[in-house]
């Protein structure tokens, strides 16, 4: 096994090599304390991670086809989308934009050197490996068939591997904490000199609010899971009825944790593209100070509302009547973030590149999951669409059009920041247009679905159905295609793309005030920070602008 | 993925109604075609649902309308652009987040007084009994023994939920096992359904028709089957069609064994019991009577009637070896013709 | 944007991480860093402190007749060595402040007896229970040794081992923390510049006997 070693470049005193090149051998990767390399590495997995449950989605997709069976018996389809919802949730989303392109990004957008703790840092990601192996396991010890949701009392009885399974997820919410307290450390102690709250750019912001999210909300899943592991081995009674417990006891907990959970996976999202929308239309961001407030509200207010999870579920009306009262409440600081960008927009000059259009994109997807997210906070209303596809329409457009599309923006962006080279613009775009038109007809269809009373979680459904389904099966082989296509470009980009210039989006943040990719250490100086990261050279301040 | 079969704690699996034997007409052809609003609850809520259609497609239109228009007017033109410095305009920040913020309050009154009218079940209200377990629906009337059901498409044997046009129905319900969900959809009615605790949920029927049942809480390998149906009649009609769907006796022109297969699937005996000589969660009754079986504790025995009513009514007392003692009792459900009938009909089993 | 170099060439402590700028910073972002972990610490424990409200309130007297049982004695005893042991811990600290060594490995040894103790006593008090049967889930067998309990004192039991089991692995992983410290105590790495990990280790300590202050009486001491 070769050990780290400077690389000739390095020794010979040349221009200082980049992070990619400034080590080189297997092990150098293994025990980087480097954010850059760990970022990358957090990268890699996500996107295996993304890539398994993406293929279990297709293959279910593909089942619905038609009303009755084609080539899985239930009990596999209610395996395959149990790994689907457990893997996107547990390895891919919660983890993906604030440890993958966060790590990466955020002492760069600071101006520091690394986050506060590199060590533990690198210590997240292999309780990440740790989590991953386990719940990989899950699938030879008789997978796992409860949903991600692991309501008791079904998780008590069924005979899959639940205990192998809540163990990963327990252990994954370990790494989220450690990162979490990362980075409210970071932001807090790290950030360059000059560099105040006010002047942070939006993505801290985001992926602040995220953090304290992280640490406040996962050991209450840690709880939850460790409860449910000692109920189901140990036979404690706190949610068996049987035994004095009560099952929707589980749920609280639960949901508790799940709902900040939401934030978790989106709030980095907001932050990705409020660095899309300025820098791509050489605009200050219209509204910061609500954007970055908003951000901390929501996280806030995010604890409050875990009963809307549970309107039908035999909690009492009261809990019901406040949980819907403060769900609105949330909806208001996410309505003023749309408006904000679109504002935004207003007098730019704006780029039709690849980022901005999952920008443009991520902005019309979000739009509609956030306003079903209303239809399911009105109580009478959710009673009939509680658990059918509309609940399943209105998460997939706000977990996959909100966050993931948010996220490919932000990989094509900073793309050349991570790896020095530009990809293919044509492709890029293309790639635009098939994740639009596959993600829509996927799941526009499956809001009218839910509507018509089709439940959730279905193997067989009855015929009227049908053609509904198709249309969404479609879509989900046109989605794809498209994701497909986002791999292969940024993949393509790092071998044959375009070498980058250290900035060449003409941005003002910190991030691209440094080399592509970034040296080892981030900047070769500290930088003093005098103004805000959206003054653009572009903005008319003569005041004759309008 | 490696397909484990196991056992479940206690419980017998019933196999529930395949989707597509249902038998309900189709509750519309067209996504563009609304749902029936076969109940009270579905005419006010309807209203609501056109009301945050209106005003969410609104907001689409005009969110997204702008950002086109902005999309179309600010496009880039030359690296000589200059762009507007607004950061923000106080009017209209505050005018985005008031007049959401009164819609929103707009829906949660809407939708808070269409819930507590939900949950506030009228003293008159006639109660049904609705008991959920791992696959099956049990639907019980007052002062009636047996459970209702309905023979649908190719002889399956769905529970049955009748109820009168024009009167409320509360309906409590309770599981077995885990926890299931109770969902009408043409009655925009839904409830979980608890073990070890009662939920109610309450609807008047304003429609005449017949519409599905659905579990809607996943519970399992035939979540998707767990189906029942719901027929609204008349209420002079109501009490004649109770007693017709509780009953299971034998008709005028049906002979034992035709009897004694409905005996069978009534009590939904296939779930555990194939006729096709394979072995399932019980063994296969395919040729079973006259046929010699040994007992998991060591004896043997020839298959009677006197064994066959035996199994029945304490299941075990004498386990065929190599299966597991996990049948449940038919103690007090079913009677003697329908036990003779079932004999009759195992009989012609060769 | 003006910048300054950011590796001074004066000396940097040998205790400075390369990506700090100052021993000031460091510091408090080590502090910052412990405060948060321990509030995921009481997070943790109070979703089980709300399960145990919940069975109090759900079947109270079953609760009252179940801690019956528990041994007050055992649980006074070590309520008075973790508060003793909290005490010396403090004391460590203020020693690695003051740069007086010898102070700083007694107090650390003896916070370890301390926490040793406890474990023994709690030795103790688990196997008193398992020979009475009085033991959560599947091993519950109260009534074969002859004690006639409320129904589902079961699940009591459960909570019980549940939050004493993880507060006790939570005691474990402080011995070997605070080890680790008086390793690094003898030989002679903390002083009064550089003591902030004495101070986090304190901390940690510091949690896990404020969760005890309110296991005690909970569990023990209901009326």
């Amino acid at each position: 096994m070769s050990k780290s070693k400077e690389t000739p470049a390095a020794k010979a005193n040349a221009p200082e090599p980049s992070y990619l090149t400034a080590k080189s051998g297997l092990m150098s990767w293994l025990v980087t304390v480097d954010h850059k390399r760990i970022g990358l590495m957090y990268l890699a997995a996500t996107l295996f991670f993304f890539l398994v449950a993406g293929l279990l989605a297709i293959a279910l997709r593909t089942e619905l086809y038609t009303p009755t069976q084609d080539f899985m018996s239930a009990a596999t389809y209610n395996k395959v989308f149990t790994l689907h919802g457990a893997i996107m949730v547990f390895l891919f989303i919660i983890p993906s934009v604030p440890a993958a392109l966060g790590n990466f990004i955020l002492p760069l957008m600071l101006g520091a050197k690394d986050v506060a703790f590199p060590k533990l840092n690198l210590l997240s990601f292999y309780i990440y490996c740790i989590a991953a192996v386990m719940l990989v396991t899950t699938l030879f010890l008789g997978s796992l068939d409860t949903g991600w949701t692991f309501y008791t009392p079904y998780s008590k009885s069924t005979g899959t591997a639940v205990i192998m399974a809540t163990m990963g997820a327990f252990v994954a919410g370990f790494s989220s904490i450690l990162t979490g307290v990362n980075f409210v450390v970071t932001v807090h102690k790290m950030r360059a000199p000059g560099m105040t709250w006010n002047r942070m750019p939006l993505m801290i912001w985001a992926i602040y609010a995220t953090a304290l999210i992280q640490v406040m909300a996962t050991p209450v899943l840690a709880i939850t899971l460790f409860l449910l592991i000692i109920e189901r081995t140990l036979n404690i009674g706190i949610f068996d009825p049987a035994l004095g417990g009560d099952p929707v006891l589980y749920q609280h907990f639960f949901w508790f944790y799940s709902h900040p959970a939401v934030y978790i996976m989106i709030l980095p999202g907001f932050g990705i593209i409020s660095e899309l929308v300025t820098v791509h239309s050489r605009k200050h961001i219209f509204g910061y100070r609500a954007i970055a407030l908003s951000s901390v509200a929501i996280a806030v207010i995010s604890f409050i509302v875990w009963g809307h999870h549970m309107f039908v579920s035999g909690q009492s009306e009261l809990a019901g009547i406040v949980f819907s009262f403060l769900t609105f409440a949330v909806a208001v600081p996410t309505a003023i973030k749309v408006f904000s960008w679109v504002a935004t927009l207003y007098g730019g000059s704006i780029r039709f590149n690849t980022p901005m259009w999952y920008a443009l994109v991520f902005l019309w997807t979000f739009t509609v999951g956030g306003l079903t997210g209303v239809y399911l906070g009105t109580l009478s209303v959710d009673v009939h669409l509680h658990d059918t596809y509309f609940v399943v329409a209105h998460f997939h457009y706000v977990m996959v059009g909100g966050t993931v599309v948010a996220f490919i923006g932000g990989l094509f962006h900073w793309w050349p920041k991570m790896f020095g080279r530009m990809f293919n613009e044509t492709a890029g775009k293309i790639s635009a247009l098939l994740v639009f038109i596959g993600f829509n007809t996927t799941f526009m269809t499956q809001f009218f679905l839910g509507h018509q009373g089709m439940p959730r979680r279905y193997y067989a459904y009855l015929p009227e159905y049908e053609v509904m389904h198709q249309v969404s099966t479609i879509g989900s082989w046109i989605l794809m295609v498209g994701l497909f296509t986002v791999l292969g470009t940024l993949l393509h980009a790092i071998k044959y793309g375009a070498k980058a210039p250290s900035n060449p989006w003409g941005a003002v943040s910190l991030d691209w005030q440094t080399a592509s990719p970034p040296i080892e250490h981030n900047f070769h100086d500290t930088i003093h920070v005098t103004g805000s990261p959206y003054d653009f050279p572009e903005i008319d301040k003569s005041g004759a602008h309008h | 993925m490696i397909n484990f079969s196991m056992m479940f704690h206690g419980q017998l699996g019933m196999l529930g109604v395949p989707p597509e034997k249902l038998g309900t007409p189709p509750m519309s052809d067209s996504p563009w075609q609304l749902l029936p609003s076969a109940s009270n609850h579905a005419a006010s809520l309807d209203n609501l649902y056109v009301f945050l259609t209106a005003v969410c497609g609104v907001s689409f239109v005009v969110v997204i309308g702008a950002m086109v228009w902005f999309m179309y007017k600010y496009k880039y033109k030359s690296d000589k652009d200059r762009t507007s410095p607004l950061t923000h305009n106080g009017k209209l920040e505050f005018g985005w987040s008031a007049i959401p913020a009164v819609f929103l309050m707009v829906f949660f009154v809407w939708g808070e007084v269409g819930f507590v009218n939900m949950s506030s079940p009228p003293a008159d209200a006639i109660d049904i009994r609705v008991t959920g377990e791992k696959w099956k629906w049990t639907i019980e009337y007052p002062g009636r023994s047996m459970a209702s059901t309905i023979e649908v498409e190719g002889g399956e044997v769905a529970p049955y939920l009748i109820v009168p046009l024009g009167q409320p129905v509360r309906l409590t319900m309770t599981s077995k096992d885990v926890i299931h969900s109770f969902y009408i959809p043409a009655f925009r009615v839904k409830k979980d359904v608890v073990p070890g605790r009662y939920s109610t949920v309450w609807f008047t029927a304003i429609e005449e028709g017949t519409f599905p049942v659905f579990c809607t809480e996943y519970c399992g390998d035939e979540h998707s089957s767990m189906l029942a149906v719901v027929k609204v009649v008349k209420p002079e009609e109501y009490k004649a069609a109770v007693e017709a769907a509780t009953v299971l006796e034998q008709g005028a022109s049906e002979t034992a064994e035709q009897f004694g297969e409905k005996v069978f699937k009534t009590f939904a005996c296939n779930s555990c019991h194939t006729v096709d000589g394979s072995a399932k969660v019980g063994p296969s009754f395919k040729g079973v009577v006259g046929r010699t079986e040994n007992l998991a504790d060591g004896s043997s025995i020839v298959v009677d009637e006197n064994y066959i009513r035996e199994s029945i009514y304490q299941p075990n007392a004498k386990v065929v070896a190599g299966f597991t003692p996990q049948m449940p009792t038919f103690a007090g459900q079913i009677n003697d013709e329908q036990m003779n009938a079932l004999i009759a009909y195992m009989k012609t089993l060769k | 944007m003006s910048s300054t170099s950011a590796h001074d060439d004066e000396e940097r402590p040998w205790f400075l991480a390369h990506h700090f700028d100052t021993v000031g910073q460091q510091v408090s972002a080590a502090k910052l860093g412990m405060w948060l972990f321990c509030c995921t610490e009481v997070l943790m424990f109070s979703g089980l402190f709300l399960a145990y409200f919940i069975i109090r309130t759900l079947y109270p007297e079953m609760v009252l007749g179940a801690s019956e049982e528990l041994n007050k004695t055992a649980g006074g005893v070590n309520t008075i060595v973790l508060l003793t042991s909290s005490f010396t811990m403090a004391l460590g600290v203020r020693a690695a402040q003051t740069n007086n060594q010898k102070a700083l490995e007694r107090n650390l040894l003896i916070t370890i007896a301390c926490a040793f103790i406890f474990m023994i006593v709690k030795y103790f008090e688990y196997t008193a229970k398992i020979e009475h049967g009085l033991l959560p889930g599947n091993w519950y067998a109260a009534a074969e040794h002859g004690y006639m309990l409320p129904k589902y004192s079961r699940v009591f039991f459960g909570v019980y081992f549940t939050m004493t089991g993880l507060h006790g692995v939570h005691v474990l992983v402080g011995i070997g923390v605070l080890s680790w410290i008086f390793i690094r105590a003898r030989r002679r790495e903390f002083n009064s510049e550089n003591y902030v990990a004495v101070e986090n280790a304190g901390l940690y300590w510091h949690i896990v006997d404020l969760v005890w202050i309110f296991l005690f009486p909970l569990l023990y001491l209901v009326k």
